[in-house]
């Protein structure tokens, strides 16, 4: 492996052959995947990935909110095109951005598969053999076993074998012919095993994080109190599939709203007002001739077809409105969508009515729920809640422009071709309808009146295939993380011989590989077995035989 | 929807004040133990540096069989040469390297301690309170994360202190705390109120204890990473035969010590911060509609996560650690406070809930 490891009182795990003389193309490869590859390039790497990440933070971007940048572009013609140029308004799919995840991604495969392979062969290896001098390991103690207990040097080696293993240890007893036999011992495996799960399963959280990208879509669509919709691409307000998006997969499901609620507190004196609750009633088919289903639809609580699910995102007030064109003809009724701007729902209302004759009619202007006036006469609302509901607008005649075949924004009356025929300047002034009032607008050209008034919510929905496997990965790493920070690899040997004077000699270390500060906790555990074993008084060794957690706990 | 109820939450600020208050003692007691102490040590050298020197190593005579260790069967380097055991005697100090409690009496740092108790009694009371006052977790705006993160770090601090003698760490843990709690009571006060729907959620519950409670473990591991950059500055001096300041140092632990116990709770609070991160992506899939999105909280807690995992690489790979580790410890910190500060305030995205 190419990772250099230097922790604390530890060897490098392992070392890498020295390069021979680097020779021609084939050796400044090599030396430059040895670069990519090392320890010092991951974390480089790593490091610049946190610091590019940042920007995305301070730019408006793209694919969170495409009107925000716009508006900055606007706003900042110069220092805007400049940072466009360099992707900040869409950092996360930005060259640069994706140049250091991938590097980073080909430095962990070209670290983690030669460990991978390492740890293989660790695991098919038997422990290592037994150190001339134990007494250098960081942990060292021995024992005198006297000869009274008739336990032999080899009987002992093979007690230290069974207890060791016991333990969890893989364990090799190695010259039990010779005067001073001992046995090797290491545990621990699942530590690197987890590392490489851990590396590995980041791999996997990316792949899966693509394939969302590659085969997902979303789309936005508004529902009013009573309409149903039809999840077909026609359906939709807004549409945005994944690169290889297939129409053709959309499943035939319907929704209908069939009532909306709202709760503000009115309890808590600062968040008066405050949204406490959002409870959509609907009515679902998993296809069009099914059978309806009374379903709930709340924040926190989306509705899932499969693996579509429909989240609940925004909500507003639709009044319905009834116009009546010059000709005395009913040219629109129904429900119009008004955008809230703000916590009281004050809202926006475009009104485009292509139907009227002799003339179009439009309408803009205002919707307030609890309309009061203040002192200069001017409405506003005081309450989210429709106590005082109200429409404020400003008719138009002429053309609406809808026939040029350009598409057009619902919420935007495009006033350039138009007359207006209502307004505050105006001598008509401008249009104040109650519930169930009605207005007669000037020269004839119709009239308006407000019937009553209707919820509407926005709900976005999206299939994200490759979710289940992002979290499966994501846990997956987890596991690994924990069992490579909390699983100890450590190594022990144990070696006895008999004194001339009958006594049998038991001397043991241990070893740990990377970060381990409860070696001394496991050198105490392993004696206290030992004492036990051989029947030995508790204080033959040292006088502390606390728990082995708190016992020299480093 | 519980019932509001004002005046729990009214003793519950109550509450916060007085622990604030509380604490506001504690922390001079324990910059008060930091001082005599410094004091009586430098006094104790002058008079019998023998004496001193023979007293250490039996404050440390655990960690001297660690310290034997200089080569093995590898061939490997004498490490333990190289850094030296945790034993602060070789630099001066009187601190155990084990950061067990010694059998020399501090009464200052004991009547710090008692009163740090005494403050997380209160503030724990208060935080309890402001819980059944809004009938639900006490996590759910500004005021709130401040006030019971503050505990959460607090708690964290007192259990450690149970098993390791972390007093040294006591004038910046309750001086941090005060802090949080004055800011939380000056810039971030909320009266109780309901939840906006967004965070009406069990994940709330899931996903934002564990956020607190990593940011707690990382408040510790930052006062240690700063501690440590002095510390090791101070070793440097003192073996270069410069003069030994500042002098409360000699309290704290050498700065390998510092490193491996900030590394232990580093890695803790790196596992909680992963959980915090795959959780919260889980409640953005519940709540938006999808898991993730580069919202600008999103944004940080990536990086604050990604900082961290440079912290562990940096503890393995050659020329990273030490020093340079304890730094991006302190940055990861510093990214804690500002994705809580700045970024809940002043950025905009769906994670408005700050209540202000
Ligand atoms: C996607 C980027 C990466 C992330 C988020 C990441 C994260 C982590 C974390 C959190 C740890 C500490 C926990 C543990 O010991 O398992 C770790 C350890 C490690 N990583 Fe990575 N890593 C990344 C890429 C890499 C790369 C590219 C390499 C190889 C060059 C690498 C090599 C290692 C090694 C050798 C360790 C073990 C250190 C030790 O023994 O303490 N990692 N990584």
């Amino acid at each position: 492996m190419t990772a250099q490891q230097t922790n604390p009182g530890q060897p490098p795990a392992s070392t890498h052959p020295v390069a021979e003389p680097a020779l021609g193309v084939k050796g400044m490869l090599r030396w430059a995947w040895r670069q990519v590859t090392s320890m010092r390039t991951a974390l480089f790497l790593l490091l610049l990935l946190a610091v590019a990440a940042v920007p995305g933070s301070l730019f408006p971007q793209r694919p969170v909110n495409a009107a925000a940048v716009t508006r900055y572009l606007k706003d900042n013609p110069d220092t805007g095109k400049f940072l466009d140029s360099l992707q900040m308004f869409d950092v996360y799919a930005s060259t640069w951005f994706s140049a250091i995840y991938l590097l980073l991604f080909i430095s962990l495969i070209g670290c983690v598969v030669p460990r991978a392979r390492a740890h293989y062969k660790a695991m098919r290896s038997r422990p290592p053999r037994t150190p001339r001098r134990l007494s250098r390991l960081p942990e060292y103690e021995t024992m005198e076993l006297p000869a009274a207990t008739g336990v032999s040097a080899r009987q002992a080696i093979t007690d230290a074998a069974a207890l060791l293993k016991k333990r969890g240890y893989r364990v090799d007893v190695r010259d039990t012919d010779d005067a001073m036999p001992s046995v090797g011992a290491e545990r621990g495996f699942l530590k690197e095993a987890g590392n490489l799960i851990f590396h590995l399963s980041l791999i996997g959280v990316l792949v899966c994080v693509g394939i969302g990208g590659l085969f997902g879509y979303r789309g936005q669509k508004i529902l009013i109190e009573g309409e149903t919709f039809v999840n077909t691409l026609v359906g939709y307000d807004a549409f945005t599939p994944g690169t290889n998006f297939d129409p053709a997969t959309l499943d035939p499901f319907a929704v209908t709203l069939d009532q909306f609620d709202v709760r503000f507190d009115r309890e808590s004196t600062r968040q008066f007002g405050q949204p406490i609750d959002f409870t959509a009633a609907l009515t679902t088919k998993e296809e069009p001739g099914g059978e309806g289903r009374q379903k709930i639809l709340k924040v926190n609580e989306p509705v899932y077809f499969g693996e579509t699910g429909i989240f609940l995102v925004g909500n507003g007030y639709a009044p319905i409105v009834t116009v009546r064109d010059g000709n005395g003809q009913t040219a629109f009724s129904g429900p119009v969508v008004s955008v809230p701007s703000d916590g009281v729902y004050t809202s926006s209302v475009t009104i485009k009515v292509p139907d009227a004759g002799p003339d179009q009619l439009g309408f803009v202007g205002f919707f307030l729920p609890s309309a009061i006036k203040n002192d200069q006469g001017v409405s506003y609302s005081f309450d989210p809640d429709p106590l005082n509901p109200q429409l404020n607008l400003n008719s138009y005649y002429g053309d609406l422009g809808l026939d040029t075949g350009q598409p057009q924004n619902v919420y935007v009356l495009d006033v350039k071709d138009l007359t207006q025929l209502n307004g505050r300047d105006l001598p008509a002034g401008g249009i104040t309808l109650g519930p169930g009032a009605t207005y007669t607008l000037p020269e004839g050209k119709g009239s308006i009146s407000f019937d009553g008034l209707k919820r509407y919510i926005g709900v976005d929905i999206r299939a994200t295939p490759g979710q289940g496997g992002v979290l499966a990965f994501s846990l997956l790493a987890v596991a690994g993380l924990m069992a490579s920070l909390y699983i100890s690899r450590r190594r022990v040997w144990v070696r006895t011989g008999t004194h001339p004077d009958g006594r049998t000699m038991v001397e043991y270390g241990l070893l740990a590989r990377g970060e381990d500060h409860r070696l001394a906790g496991e050198t105490a555990a392993l004696r206290e077995l030992f004492t036990k074993q051989w029947h030995l008084p508790d204080t033959s060794h040292a006088p502390d035989t606390a728990p082995a957690e708190t016992a020299k706990d480093r | 929807m519980p019932v509001i109820n004002q005046t729990l939450g009214q003793y519950s600020e109550l509450f916060m004040l007085l622990a604030a208050g509380t604490y506001t003692v504690a922390f001079i007691a324990f910059a008060w133990d930091l001082a005599k102490s410094s004091k009586t040590l430098q006094a104790v050298d002058r008079k019998a540096a023998e004496a001193a020197a023979a007293k250490v190593p039996v404050a440390v005579g655990a960690a001297g069989v660690s310290s034997n260790a200089t080569a093995s069967d590898d061939g490997r380097p004498a490490d333990a040469a190289v850094r030296p055991s945790s034993s602060n005697a070789a630099v001066g100090g009187t601190a155990d390297g084990d950061m067990r409690y010694t059998v020399k009496r501090r009464i200052p740092a004991r009547v710090a301690v008692a009163l740090t108790v005494l403050g997380a009694l209160i503030h724990g009371a208060g935080v309890v309170t402001r819980a059944f006052g809004a009938g639900r977790v006490p996590w759910g705006n500004m005021y709130e994360f401040l006030t019971t993160g503050a505990f959460a770090a607090i708690a964290v601090f007192l259990l450690v202190l149970l098993r390791r003698d972390l007093r040294f760490l006591g004038t910046f843990v309750v001086g941090l705390v005060v802090i949080m709690l004055v800011a939380a009571s000056v810039a971030y006060w909320t009266p109780v109120g309901h939840l906006v729907p967004a965070l009406q959620s069990y994940w709330l519950i899931i996903h934002v204890s564990i956020a607190v409670l990593s940011s707690a473990i990382f408040t510790l591991t930052f006062a240690m990473s700063a501690l440590q950059l002095v510390q090791a500055r101070r070793e440097k001096a003192l073996a270069s035969g410069g003069p030994d300041k500042p002098a409360f140092m000699r309290l704290v632990p050498s700065a390998l010590s510092l490193e491996d116990l900030s590394y232990r709770f580093n890695a803790i609070g790196f596992l909680g911060w992963t959980f915090t991160l795959i959780f919260g992506a889980i409640w953005a899939e519940k709540a938006w509609g999808r898991f993730w999105g580069w919202d600008t909280k999103e944004v940080w807690t990536f990086v604050i996560w990604v900082v961290y995992a440079g912290y562990l690489h940096a503890r393995a790979t050659r020329g990273w650690t030490g020093t340079r580790a304890a730094w991006l410890s302190i940055v990861g910190y510093l990214c804690v406070v500002f994705n809580f500060t700045i970024v809940n305030q002043f950025f905009n995205g769906l994670h408005s809930y700050s209540g202000l």
